[in-house]
């Protein structure tokens, strides 16, 4: 039982460059924390991105438990954390509406990221992109989420917020036997909390 | 030699509409001060959302409108009134945005870093730009969405350094970069300073910010609190501030141990010290006054109990 990426290639269109992916093959067991490292421009979300079902591949498959992720209805048990998060949020809506479109987060999520109620009311342009941040992991952690795939999610917080943050991501997949593919350029960083690194080669 | 730029006692706070008519003012930005002279790069380094980014757009004039600003901003001896600093932005002091989002999402990547200009010097300082940060010369024929982060990210400091600058503010321009490229920029940063210019740099990569950094402040909850050489990072016992210190140990080499609590919002802040709630050597009267920001050892701290170290 396991996510399995099967000999993805992937090429953006328009593109004169060949393709980004060629040939990846990667497998994440429950419970597993892999650690993608590669410098940048090497398709690292790109993966990502193909992983969490954002892109088909031109070639190959993902599977979660032998089964195409696209067979798969609703919520995605495949949830990607991104890089940007100011770019991840509808700036028309209040973050309580953007937490809260895809149904209920439980309070105990919101207490463990420090999510104060004051900001639900707020729009994304009024918060920090650390800030911003907690609310895509709380609502990547919804009921049903079996991997995360976090890129670079911690970049853009101050050490003491990343600390925090990995501290309880690492205790919730272990209670939650969750899979966890991390993107991160800081080698220890990854060497710290990954079970392996796998270089995007 | 007279500072480049001399930031006294800066305070910013913005007005929100409360509930119907009703209007609250929240401040942001304490009180804070800071001084950057040529050759020098100066490192604030601090907590996600304690104003880093709101100090970069104050100096460049740049808020929202439903800020206001108290204090005095010195570029050159001069104060810095809204009027000079929109002559002088974009020419004599630039900025390297935080965010990919200020790239102009309908409108090629070559264009903006030329300013819409079509001569061929400015085309060409564009492609030795864009080489010199390792991009391949199609990059300016894509459109920001077909950039990688990492490659958006030099993108925007292509941007920055096409003109001479005398005053850099770097807003975070090194997350999503793998360790060479951000050296490689970091690395182009102390050029410019080693040429004169100033560069303030912004940033949480405490790490990498002390391989160029002459000085690093340390802002908390809107507040400087610490101002410290970068070699007092590596001292034993160099620190002064207990949350500098609490930064230092979270560094995944160094422990990766994080402190309890979160920073106090804005319109949340306590009377006495701000670190107060989250500090392991909060005494009683910490809770209660709000300490001065005062010279100590060398460096400048906000703290009653300064230097101590930790059991």
């Amino acid at each position: 039982m396991s996510l399995e990426a099967k000999d993805l290639t992937f090429r953006y269109p328009r593109r004169s460059r060949g393709s980004v992916l060629e040939g990846v093959f990667l497998t994440v067991e429950p419970g597993e924390r892999v650690g993608l490292s590669a410098p940048s421009g090497r398709g690292k979300t790109t993966l990502c991105k193909l992983l969490s079902g954002y892109e088909r591949p031109d070639r190959g498959e993902v599977l979660l438990d032998g089964r195409p992720l696209s067979s798969y209805k609703g919520f995605c048990p495949v949830q990607m954390i991104w890089q940007h998060p100011e770019t991840a949020v509808d700036p028309l809506l209040r973050l309580g509406e953007t937490l809260y479109e895809a149904g209920p987060v439980e309070d105990r999520l919101l207490d463990a990221l420090h999510i104060q109620p004051a900001w639900l009311e707020r729009y994304p342009l009024e918060l920090s992109g650390g800030e911003l941040q907690r609310f895509c992991i709380a609502r990547a952690l919804r009921e049903g989420v079996r991997y995360l795939l976090c890129d670079e999610i911690t970049a853009m917080l101050d050490l003491i917020t990343q600390a925090q943050i990995w501290d309880f991501l690492l205790e919730e997949a272990r209670q939650r036997e969750l899979g966890l593919v991390i993107v991160s350029h800081n080698t220890l960083l990854l060497e710290r909390l990954c079970t392996r690194i796998h270089p995007l080669t | 030699m007279e500072p480049i730029l001399d930031v006294e006692g800066l305070s910013i706070s913005f007005r929100q509409y409360d509930r119907g008519a009703h209007q609250r003012t929240l401040p942001v930005i304490h009180d804070l001060s800071l001084s950057i002279a040529p050759g020098q790069v100066v490192a604030v380094v601090g907590s996600s959302g304690s104003g880093k980014s709101l100090l970069a757009h104050a100096l460049l004039d740049i808020l929202p409108a439903n800020s206001a600003r108290e204090g005095v901003i010195r570029y050159r001896g001069e104060p810095l009134t809204p009027a000079r600093t929109a002559a002088l932005r974009g020419t004599e002091i630039v900025l390297v945005p935080q965010g990919v989002t200020y790239l102009d999402p309908l409108m090629k990547v070559g264009p903006q870093i030329c300013k819409g200009r079509r001569e061929g010097r400015v085309r060409e300082a564009c492609r030795a730009v864009l080489a010199r940060y390792g991009l391949p010369p199609d990059t300016e024929e894509r459109y920001p969405f077909e950039l990688s982060g990492g490659m958006a990210r030099r993108v925007l400091i292509s941007t920055a350094v096409m003109e001479s600058p005398r005053l850099v503010i770097a807003d975070e321009p090194t997350p999503g970069l793998d360790a060479r490229a951000a050296g490689r920029i970091l690395g182009h940063f102390r050029e410019l300073a080693d040429g004169g210019a100033g560069v303030l740099l912004i940033t949480h990569d405490l790490e990498l910010a002390l391989t160029i950094a002459d000085r690093v402040a340390v802002l908390y909850a809107g507040e400087t609190v610490e101002e410290a050489a970068a070699a007092d990072f590596t001292t034993p016992g160099g620190l002064r501030h207990p949350y500098t210190r609490a930064l230092w140990a979270a560094l995944p080499q160094n422990g990766f141990r994080p402190i309890p609590g979160s920073q106090p919002a804005p319109g949340e802040i306590p009377t006495g010290c701000r670190f107060a709630p989250r500090c392991p050597r909060c005494r009683g009267d910490c809770q209660e006054t709000h300490p001065a920001y005062r010279s100590f050892r060398g460096g400048m701290v906000r703290c009653d109990f300064p230097g101590e170290v930790m059991e």
